[in-house]
């Protein structure tokens, strides 16, 4: 069974290389690489995978994985900037792929019990996701 | 070196599943059926001008990233694909009178869906040659309430075409 719990979180970013040119970055980036940073709300959908225990009727505490995301994600990301105060995005470029890539390296070891992490999906905007599986 | 790679070692798979708009008319109706029974099919749907939807259109891709970009495929270049292949075809269109594909075709969500699938596949290759991504699925909105999902086989890699559409909330009339 799969279970799904959604946070969102506010964070800034900029995705550019300091390698690259201008125009290489605007070609790649667009205006994702402006500058100085800009913002989203994030949307983070978690899902965990496993069988309900017999006795709770629950796969897992709801409570404890609420406060596992905070720890994880919530706390160090929310109203921060990516780039500047959230590693390794100080020499990895924060694109929606390489967060949510973060975002389960941060969680799987937190989901090793009755319920494992199955996929976090990441929401930049309602019109942009990325999933990660742990492929 | 600045360190491009994410945390893995090995090339990470990803998913991105990109969202986008276009309105356009349609009327459901097939010569292969006699009147009386198109109106019993079709319901309102199959009024003789017409009518139109404000469809959203998620294009699902699947594959490694790149490590250059950290990226599955620039959304740039996603974006334009997508433009250029589909959404000016369609934008502000009638689908059963400027889509060729619909000559003899009903323009139900599940046919569009593998129109849309299929020519953005076929298309596919030209601008993605050497990449790893490919489309998977596509997710259509006709209305907030009706969505249909059509995937797309990895076998053959881009050259394979569509499946059937898998309905997931069938039409219903409206």
């Amino acid at each position: 069974m799969w279970i799904t719990r959604r946070v969102d979180f506010s964070a800034s970013h900029v995705c550019r290389r300091p390698d690259w040119t201008e125009a290489e970055n605007a070609a790649v980036y667009g205006e994702e690489a402006s500058p100085r940073g800009h913002g989203h709300n994030f949307v983070l959908e978690v899902t965990l995978e496993g069988e309900p225990d017999p006795v709770t009727g629950m796969v897992v505490d709801l409570k404890q994985v609420k406060s596992i995301l905070e720890e994880e994600v919530i706390a160090p990301m929310d109203h921060r900037h990516l780039n500047h105060e959230v590693p390794p995005f100080d020499r990895v470029v924060p694109t929606t792929e390489n967060l949510a890539i973060e975002i389960w390296r941060r969680l799987e070891p937190r989901f090793r019990g009755a319920a494992r992490l199955r996929t976090v999906r990441l929401y930049e905007t309602e019109d942009l996701y990325v999933e990660y599986e742990g492929r | 070196m600045w360190n491009m790679k994410a945390v893995e070692h090995r090339l990470p798979r990803v998913r991105v599943g990109r969202r986008y708009r276009f309105s356009a008319a349609h009327r459901l109706h097939t010569d292969l059926l006699p009147p009386e029974r198109n109106r019993e099919v079709f319901g309102k749907c199959n009024n003789p001008f017409g009518h139109g939807h404000d469809y959203v259109m998620e294009v699902i891709l699947e594959g490694e990233m790149d490590p250059a970009t950290g990226r599955l495929v620039p959304l740039e270049m996603l974006d334009l694909f997508v433009k250029r292949v589909w959404l000016d075809q369609v934008n502000r269109r009638n689908l059963n009178l400027d889509l060729p594909e619909f000559a003899a075709l009903v323009p139900t969500t599940e046919n569009l869906a593998v129109v849309a699938a299929r020519r953005l596949n076929a298309a596919w290759p030209q601008w993605f040659a050497g990449r790893s991504a490919r489309i998977e699925k596509l997710r259509i909105w006709e209305t907030p309430r009706n969505i249909f999902e059509v995937f797309v086989p990895a076998k053959d890699g881009q050259e394979a075409e569509p499946h059937e559409a898998v309905i997931e909330s069938r039409h219903q009339g409206s």
